[in-house]
């Protein structure tokens, strides 16, 4: 199903008031994980407003649909969102990784209402996603599980481990995405440690994957959707975006991987966001 | 003598326990890491077949899939050897299962040098430290067939991570199904006020053949199984203490950090008292006979005995 212009309207409107809020709580904070909090950020958007069974005021309702945020240090974008969909009071986001607040740098799911599992160190969450999942065919539940990875966390083995027992266990109850951002911290990725064919590399270990473009929401539903009807193969889309997304100066650049911003920069942030929206 | 019953591995209290779980317990899944005959849990497997998950040789992501089938209600039991379920999946359970709280109980074979031909790669000396370090991970470590079947059981009903050791040969059987056991409390095994033998695992029955032989000698030694090492019994720790003056701790595992390092810790804030370790000490294990290497680091009785005299005699006793 194409998305209607007004749904595609509201769904760019609403990942431009979620980057806002990232840039303001980056700046009251002192510092965040803002680049791949932009680059994940119209993935997340689509499937919490477009997807995901889930009652903001019911955030532990056992048959909600299940999120998992593998690479955790995007959590000011997770937060923000939850915030957004009022799972708690949005002002609260202003405490954001201060002592004693319940938002720390990676979301704990213990503290922050909607968050179903604490992330943080790398490579946890696809196991994660895929031991929900089998629950819920154990327990003939039908949500669905979400997990969203980094590309840089592909580095790490137990994801290989994950992404092999997965296939083996004919999981087709969970849609993965891989937030490519092609950075990691030190530098790009291809020249830290390459990840590529990443695609081949999914196929070959059983899964049915799928390249698309993670800014164009049109693209994104379709790949969702596709990934809904799958019943042999567990399915991935590795969403190709651009890390710090929406920020002319901070595009396409790994220093942004974690920054703090000062007022002007804020200013300058906003306005790129709200120009580049306009332009896009 | 000490009172025994046959010989059985207490990995098959573990794969009993298991059995009676599948029946009693619908939330209870079984995991293992291409081991389940040497864990047992291929008694399980046979019997409830959609319980259970064979991850391969996996380990990291066999502790991540039991953390998400525990947010969902399920209690996972994981299943391998010691080493590589407390070693390779160490940033799993501390990150995700212990940060946060998750159900997951965790069964680590072949603790301790008893494993014997499998060697220094097998033998699980370190994970009591590295488990128990954990913020609310539960430690347990049985010393026999029947307690270890009691903890199982016990583990199955303690909401949040449990760590539960045990170990690969036959080892005496020491206690009967009537033995009462008791999550968190220590069980005071023999009385006696010359020297506190504090025992966990394999070694109660080491410490309790050491107390016959000073017995023997006029020495009246006490023994106090802990079987439950974190939360570790305070109370009773510190009253058998007070009661002796002087204690030996006994373990199958290094004793840096490990059973002796946690009476140690709490003896050094709580009561100073003359202590010797019984344990491997600071070295990897190696292959051979069980009760050779029994002798070959220092853990059979005559060691535990000798300790104790000179602990005796540290406390001018």
């Amino acid at each position: 199903m194409a998305l209607k212009p007004a749904e595609l309207k509201k769904l760019k409107q609403t990942a431009l008031r979620i980057r806002e809020q990232i840039v303001e709580v980056t700046y009251t904070c002192g510092g965040a994980h803002i680049g791949g909090a932009m680059s994940q950020t119209d993935i997340m958007v689509a499937l919490y407003y477009k997807f995901m069974k889930f009652d903001p005021k019911k955030p532990l309702l056992p048959t909600r649909d299940r999120f998992i945020l593998s690479k955790g240090h995007g959590g000011v974008g997770h937060a923000v969102i939850l915030g957004y969909l009022d799972c708690f009071d949005k002002k609260e986001l202003l405490d954001f990784n201060k002592t004693g607040s319940p938002f720390g740098m990676h979301l704990d799911w213990l503290k922050v209402k909607g968050v179903d599992a604490s992330t943080g160190s790398l490579g946890h969450g696809l196991s994660i996603g895929i031991g929900m999942a089998i629950a819920a065919r154990l327990q003939n539940k039908k949500y669905h599980t979400y997990v969203v990875l980094g590309d840089g966390e592909l580095h790490g083995g137990p994801n290989w481990e994950a992404i092999m027992a997965a296939a083996h266990f004919k999981v087709t109850n969970m849609t993965t995405f891989v937030d490519r951002n092609k950075l990691c911290i030190d530098g790009p990725t291809e020249e830290i440690m390459g990840v590529e064919p990443l695609k081949d590399k999914f196929e070959a270990f059983g899964w049915k994957a799928v390249e698309i473009d993670g800014h164009d929401f049109e693209q994104i539903v379709d790949a969702v959707e596709q990934s809904h009807k799958e019943t042999e193969k567990p399915f991935v889309i590795i969403a190709n975006t651009i890390k710090g997304k929406g920020i002319d100066f901070m595009e396409g650049l790994a220093k942004w991987h974690y920054a703090g911003l000062d007022e002007e920069m804020k200013k300058q942030a906003l306005a790129s966001l709200r120009r580049m929206n306009k332009n896009g | 003598m000490v009172q025994t019953y046959g010989k059985k591995p207490t990995r098959m209290g573990y794969g009993d326990g298991l059995l009676t779980l599948g029946e009693t317990d619908p939330r209870v899944v079984v995991f293992d890491a291409d081991l389940a005959k040497s864990t047992t849990t291929d008694w399980f497997a046979e019997k409830f077949p959609a319980r259970f998950f064979d991850a391969g040789i996996a380990e990291q992501n066999m502790l991540g899939m039991a953390a998400g089938m525990s947010l969902l209600g399920k209690t996972p039991f994981v299943s391998t050897y010691g080493v590589f379920v407390a070693g390779r999946a160490w940033d799993q359970i501390r990150t995700t299962i212990c940060y946060s709280k998750l159900n997951v109980k965790i069964g680590g074979m072949h603790g301790g040098v008893s494993v014997g031909p499998d060697g220094a790669t097998h033998q699980a000396l370190e994970e009591i430290t590295i488990m128990r370090v954990l913020p609310n991970m539960i430690v347990l470590s049985p010393c026999d067939y029947h307690e270890s079947y009691k903890a199982t059981l016990a583990a199955a009903q303690i909401a949040g991570p449990v760590y539960l050791r045990f170990g690969r040969e036959a080892v005496p059987i020491i206690s009967t199904p009537e033995t009462p056991f008791e999550f968190g409390k220590a069980a005071l095994w023999r009385d006696g006020n010359d020297v506190a033998l504090l025992a966990t695992g394999h070694m109660v029955y080491h410490a309790l053949e050491a107390a016959e032989a000073l017995a023997g000698a006029g020495v009246n030694a006490l023994v106090l199984n802990v079987h439950t090492i974190k939360p570790l019994d305070e109370e009773a720790v510190l009253a058998a203490v007070a009661q002796c003056g002087c204690a030996v701790t006994c373990e199958e595992h290094q004793t840096t950090g490990g059973f002796g390092g946690a009476i140690a810790e709490l003896l050094a804030k709580r009561r100073p008292t003359p202590l010797r370790f019984i344990g491997v000490q600071d070295r990897f294990g190696e292959s051979g006979q069980p009760d050779e290497l029994f002798e070959e680091f220092g853990l059979s009785a005559h060691f535990i005995v000798k300790a104790a005299r000179e602990v005796m005699q540290a406390a001018k006793k």
